[in-house]
Order: C-alpha cells, then structure tokens, then sequence
C-alpha cells in the first residue's frame, strides 16, 4: 500500500508553509532518514525526513508551492514492489487539502507529531477590524502586509537606529535569531554588544537589565515566554516598577519587557497563561497587548521611547498572522489609548490582543442576527483607557468583555467594575465577562479547545445583554 | 598603591595585584590579611572622622527610633563602619555603589547629606527619596548611590547590571555591589556571578559577612562558610579581608577596583565584620553572647583600632579627637534636628512619581 507524507508541522502553532525544494525526485529510492524535501515558514527552513522506505512514487505538491496546509499530502511512497498503479489506490486528498485530511492520523511522524485539531478554527484566519480610518495613521498613507513577527523585528530595528542605548538581551536572541523568530537580522545589523544572548537565566538578567535601566540604558528584556518570567517576577514589580517612587523620583527605569504571553497551543498548563492581568496590577507599570501587525509594530517603538517599565505582550500564536502596517519612516502608536476597531450601536465588546479574535469573529456572527456590536481593542491595559469604553457604553448601554485570561481578578472584572462605578446609570444590562475557564491549561486537545473562550461564548453573552 | 602582600597560589603578586585569575579561590580560613600598608596621617585621621560620623549617626537613629521619630524597620551599621569607609576610598568619581537594606553607612560613605538621610528615616519632605523610601531605600545619583534596596540580593542583579552599563558604554567606571552573608545564599547571586564573569562586567562584589543573617548563625545557613569562594565555579577571584581594619579593606578594595576597571571582570572581597547590635531595632539578639558582642568591640573595634594608632603615633592627642568627636556630634544632631522638624511630605506627593 502506497505510504502517503503529509505536509509536517514545525512548531505548536503552525498551520501552514511553504514546500521550498524536493531533494528527492519521483522514482529515487528513500530510506529512513532520507532528507526529502525542504519546507520553511516565516521563522525557519526544516528539511523532512523519510520514516519509510520505498521509492518516492509521486510528488504531489510541486517545489515552490505556497502556504501548504500542515497535513495536506505532499508525496507518496511505494513499498518495494510495488509499481506506479498502486498509486491510483492512494486517497486523492491533494486537490482538496485541509479539512478533509486534517482527521486523517499522520502515517508520516516526521519531526512533527501528530497533530489533531490544530488551533481553534475560529482563529486560523483571524479577522481583520473593518476598514475603519486607523486613528495613528495619517489618511493616504501606503499600507503594506506585514506579519506581527516582522512588525515587532522593524520596531526594535527602528528604535536601535535610532537611539544608541537601546539594546536587546534575553535567551537566543542573538545567534540563534530569536526562539519566536523575533529578533531576527538583528545580530547582524547591530552586532553581539547590543544583541546579547543570555544565559537561561531569568531572575538574573532581568535584574541586569533594571540595573543597566536604572544607570540610564534602555534595555529590551525578551523572556523565550512570559510563563518565564515569573522567575523574575521579583525584579519586575520591587525593582522596576517601584524604583522611581521609592527614589523619589530620581532614578528611572526605562527598560521594556517582551516576548509571548497567553495560551500557545497544546504546551499545557506552565507553558499557557494570560499576564495581563497580574501585571496590570501594579501601578508603576505600563502594560501593552497589541493585536494588529500595526498597532505591535507602533506601540513596540512607544515601549521603547517610553521613560517607564512597560511590559509588552506578545501572543505567540498571531506571530505569523499579517495585516497592514503603514509605510511610514517613524510610525509610532501612543501608550495608553484603546481604539475602535469596529464601529456599533447595539453592544460594546471589549477585548485586546488575541481576545480580539473572538470579538471580531463574534460581531460578524452578531451581524447576522441584526446586533451590531462596537468592538473595542484596549491595546494598552494599563494604563487603562477606560474613557474610550465608557464613551461606547454610554452608547450602546451594554458590554462584555472578552479574554482568555482567568476570570478572577482578571481585567475584564476591572473593567466591569469601573463601568459599575462610573457609568451605572448609561446600563441597560449587568455587564457579562467571557473569559478563559477557571482551570490550569490542560493538554488534551479537546480539553484544551474547553478551557479557552470561544466565538459562541461571546455571541451568547451578547445575546443576554441584548435579551434577544 | 598600598603594599598589601597577598597570598596566593599563583605566587606574590607583585604591585600588590591579584595573580592571575586562573586561582580563584586561594584564601585560607584563616587568612585575613597579614600586612597591611601603614595609612599616613591625614588617612588615618579622615578614616577615623568618617567611620566616627557613620557610628554617631547610627547612634542618633537608634536614639530617634526609640523616641518614635523613625517607623518600619531600622537596621544599623555600628561595627561595620570600616568596610565602606575603606571600600569608597578605593573609587574615583563616577563609580558607582549599590547596596541591601542595611544601607546608612553606605550612604554617608557615598558623601550624602546626613540631614537627607535622616529626614528620609523620619519620612520627612527633606528625605533624599521625599520620605518615600525611607530607611532601606535612598538614592543620590548625584553621589552614585544606588540604592537601598530591600529584597534581600536583589541588589546584586541590580549591581551587576549598573556595571553591564559602564561596561556597554566602556566608561572605565567600577560599581561596587555589596551584600550580606545571608543575602550570599540567594539564587540570584549566582546568575549574576556567572554573566559578570562571562561579559566581564566591572563590578566589585562586597560579601559583608557580619557572621549573621538576621538570627542565623553563618555555619547554620552555608554548606561554604568561606564566602570568598563563592565564585569559584564560576572563576571568579576572592579573597578574605579583615573588615575591622579600615587599612586592610582599603588594600584590597584597591586590588580589587583595579582588576575590575582594567577589564579583567568581577572580583569577591568577603569582609569579616561584626554588627553589634541587632539585626534591626526590634531584635534583642538572643542568638549569641554578651561576652561575644564584648570581645568584638574591645579587641577588634575598627574605631578604636585608629584611635590608638592615631595616640600612638601622637598623630592626635586625646583634646583632638575630643574635638572631632564633638564636631560630628554636633553635625549628627543638626541632622536630626532637621529631621525631626522638617515637616512630611505634602499630601499630593502620593501619587507622583510613579510614572515618569
């Protein structure tokens, strides 16, 4: 029986990639561990190797092939003896990829294992806010595609040029070019004096970067994730964020922390968690979650400018997502101001980074039912803009708030609860909170996909508020 | 250059430098310095003033604390006044030091205000953090201080990154990072140690072991009870130093600064020293001996040690330094004065400086 090799996934969060080169061409014979082919994403090239033996019978997605869908087939294998009619046997899965095979078990393990449901498939294509006017942008401007991974290298890159003492440490952010593919080209354009890989070391080198901030550097702190940093937790919150009170205003420190927060995908409980909350916290702190290519490469240059700790938080799995960037020399986003990423009359949704996946995807949702929600994307949660959501809510008289985060203390109950205080009387409705649910991150796929928040989970929550 | 002749593995080291740091760990138990360069007698007198200043001035804390004038925690140097007295007479202008929470002596060291220091102890407008730090946490940038930190090794991260920064920008300046016995035990320290030594940073650690950590008798809380060895793994130098004696702290601190500022990396001084009163003003200090606390003071004062010397050598008669004495009184008490006058901080002050 013909042996069919699936397109791999590189990591947790790929869904597609590119089929670069065959090493192989159809009728070499292949042995385990055979090089095959080789296929890149927008972080790194990876050969594939052969599990199985035989004779590469059929190629099935040509080099050069773009945006090829983990799982699709690729190729196909004959066993010895076996001859090119057994090919006709071979499930004809190649013209209609995905969804179909995405069931399939792989026969083909790879590098990659198996991989079910990948991410949740209301976020596979995250949705674009509507066309609105970016607020940050001046009308006219050229926009260009960019993933947030190329937006967040361009800011640093912008901000090292510009400003000498600004550098970038943390693990593999140098030679190895980022662990996310972040930094990538900047030990080359910068050099290792400003591009430091450090040892694993978390505690230790944030409170270099605190010290080298309070002597007046503006360092980048990456942690390889947030979930990391709780090692240096300590240095964050007593060091960083309350030296400049307790100096009575003499020493600053400019300094940024970044890298991914929140649930990745299928890495279980120590791996998946939402910061915004705990850092959001503290005052002394500023707190970023960008979810556009846009808004991650603008208000990354603000962090930077800013004379404060901020902490940034990336989400790994919009890494690879693009939207538009504007072609401008100095694009820079102000900290501290929400956006209306959609505009609407019936229910205001609030949510910020990756939470404004579930908001938009729920508003188009809405929209069939005749509900249009205005979604609101914080950007910054602290410190909070909370004018912009009361502005809305006093429009629309009704609010959910949406994160992935836990629901316990989390910045959807702040948000609730500043509506409460300041707008009670523009509420037409209790204000509901769709969050992730009060569990550790489990591993199973199917657990997993019920921790998090879901586009349903909004579009209900809407529907109470709305009573429709 | 002071003519301290070391011990080391390596062999002498000549000009009173460390040998080659390929030894790092070449102190003996009982190695405190042997020799030590003779202070000529305007050092000996200047050291003498300053160590006398730092221990009247902790005395008049103590005193204000007791009168209610000081809140929250007050922990005093008295007894350990040679370490930074010696240590900053090794530094040059731009130089910076870093510190935990036992921190006054450090400060005055630095050449801050006592009056500054003392208005921040009493939470006063005229403190040098606005009476928003208080005891354990003051800054003079303008000095070089850094803090004045209160988590407990913190500072240590916090040190060696002040010296990544001289280093990233090659200004040729040192910092000095002390920390206690008991702050040696922290996870933190040793991930500084090992990126001080991998980028050699300059930076001086100062282990002050004053023999307790709060109540924790050294040997009950280090498998290593030689902190100068705590680098060792990571090839980092050290060495013991009698902490007592102002003149071997200032040899050392001087080997120590220049084989940091000439870009060899960080260096270890673990100074003896001893703290005779307890860990902070709420601590009777039951965990060791009257007759030990005595014998420290009789036998090794690092105060009296000068005094002598300074009589001996008839450098000073004792009107002299009856004189001085009184003098530092009367600064110490116009510090207090204003500290105990200087009124609060202004209401509003609470909620600036918390963004900048």
């Amino acid at each position: 029986m013909p042996v069919e090799i699936l397109m791999p996934a590189l990591s947790p969060t790929m869904e597609k990639g590119n089929l670069a080169k065959w090493i192989k061409k159809e009728g070499d014979a292949v042995k385990s561990g055979d090089v095959i082919a080789e296929i890149e994403t927008d972080k790194a090239t990876m050969e594939v190797e052969a599990v199985d033996e035989g004779t590469l019978g059929k190629i099935l997605i040509p080099e050069g092939t773009q945006d090829v869908a983990v799982n699709t087939p690729i190729a196909v294998i004959l066993a010895d003896g076996e001859d090119a009619a057994a090919l006709d046997a071979a499930p004809k899965a190649a013209e209609s990829a995905a969804p179909a095979v995405a069931q399939q078990p792989s026969p083909v393990a790879d590098a990659a294992p198996a991989a079910p449901a990948k991410v949740e498939s209301a976020l596979a294509n995250p949705p674009q806010p509507a066309a609105l006017p970016e607020p940050d942008v001046p009308a006219g401007t050229e926009m260009v595609s960019q993933t947030i991974r190329e937006a967040l290298r361009d800011a640093m890159a912008e901000e090292m040029r510009r400003d000498g003492d600004v550098f970038i440490m943390g693990e593999e952010v140098a030679e190895y070019q980022g662990a996310y593919k972040i930094t990538q080209g900047l030990l080359q354009e910068f050099g290792a004096r400003r591009v430091i890989d450090t040892p694993i070391t978390e505690h230790g080198f944030a409170g270099v970067g605190v010290g080298a901030a309070m002597a007046g550097l503006k360092p980048i702190v990456e942690f390889m994730t947030f979930n990391f940093a709780m090692q240096a937790i300590d240095q964050i919150i007593n060091s960083a964020a309350k030296t400049l009170y307790m100096s009575g205003g003499q020493i600053q420190c400019s300094i940024v922390f970044r890298g991914p927060n929140g649930a990745a995908a299928r890495v279980a409980a120590q791996h998946s968690q939402d910061y915004s909350a705990w850092y959001s916290h503290i005052p002394g702190l500023k707190v970023v979650a960008p979810y556009t290519a846009a808004d991650a490469k603008g208000l990354l240059k603000a962090a930077i400018r800013d004379p404060n700790p901020v902490i940034f938080l990336e989400n790994e799995i919009l890494y690879g997502h693009s939207s538009p960037v504007p072609k401008l020399d100095d694009f820079v986003v102000p900290l501290g101001k929400a956006k209306v990423a959609r505009p609407g009359s019936d229910v205001t949704l609030v949510a910020w980074s990756i939470g404004m996946s579930y908001a938009l995807k729920a508003a188009e949702e809405l929209s069939k039912l005749g509900i249009e929600a205005e979604v609101i994307d914080l950007r910054t949660i602290r410190p909070l803009d909370i004018a912009t959501v009361i502005a809305s809510v006093q429009k629309t008289g009704r609010c959910v708030t949406v994160e992935e985060g836990w629901p316990q203390s989390g910045v959807g109950s702040e948000i609730v609860a500043q509506l409460m205080e300041k707008t009670f009387d523009y509420l037409d409705a209790p204000v509901l909170r769709v969050t992730g649910k009060d569990v550790p991150m489990p591993y199973a796929a199917n657990l997993e996909k019920l921790a998090l928040p879901t586009v349903q989970d909004v579009v209900e929550a809407v529907r109470a508020v709305t009573y429709r | 250059m002071a003519l301290a002749a070391k011990k080391s593995a390596a062999g002498t080291a000549a000009a009173g430098k460390p040998a080659a740091q390929k030894a790092p760990a070449r102190r003996s138990e009982k190695s405190a310095v042997k020799s030590i360069a003779e202070f000529s007698k305007a050092e000996e007198l200047e050291a003498y003033r300053e160590m006398l200043a730092i221990r009247r001035f902790e005395e008049k804390a103590g005193q204000m604390y007791g009168m209610g004038l000081i809140g929250g925690f007050c922990h005093l140097y008295i007894g350990q006044e040679a370490v930074v007295v010696g240590m900053q007479k090794a530094l040059k202008s731009g130089d910076q030091v870093i510190t935990g929470y036992r921190d006054h002596g450090h400060m005055l060291a630095c050449g801050m205000d006592p009056k500054g220091v003392m208005a921040e102890l009493t939470g006063r407008r005229g403190g040098y953090s606005k009476g928003k730090g208080g005891s354990m946490h003051m800054f003079s940038v303008e000095k070089g201080f850094f803090g004045g930190h209160g988590i407990v090794g913190a500072q240590v991260s916090l040190g060696t990154g002040l010296a990544f920064a001289d280093h990233y920008r090659q200004n040729g300046n040192v910092c000095l990072t002390y920390f206690g016995d008991g702050a040696a035990n922290q996870g933190q320290v040793y991930e500084s140690f090992n990126m001080a030594e991998l980028w050699k940073l300059p930076v001086v650690y100062i282990i002050e072991n004053n023999k307790y950590a709060m109540g924790t008798a050294v040997n009950r809380a280090s498998a290593q009870t030689d902190f100068s060895r705590r680098g060792t793994s990571f090839n980092i130098p050290g060495e013991q130093v009698d902490g007592m004696d102002v003149r071997a702290v200032y040899a050392a601190g001087q080997r120590a600064v220049e084989f940091a500022r000439s870009g060899k990396g960080p260096y270890i001084l673990e100074m003896l020293t001893y703290r005779y009163r307890g860990h902070s003003m709420s601590d009777p200090a039951k965990y060791r001996s009257k007759e030990e606390v005595q014998k420290m003071r009789t036998e090794h004062d690092p105060i009296e040690q000068v005094r002598a010397r300074l009589l001996e050598k008839k450098w000073a008669s004792e009107e002299d330094l009856k004189a001085i004495d009184a003098e530092i009184r009367d600064t110490m008490n116009a510090a207090a004065d204003f500290a105990s006058s200087d009124p609060e901080p202004d209401a509003s002050e609470l909620y600036t400086d918390i963004l900048r």
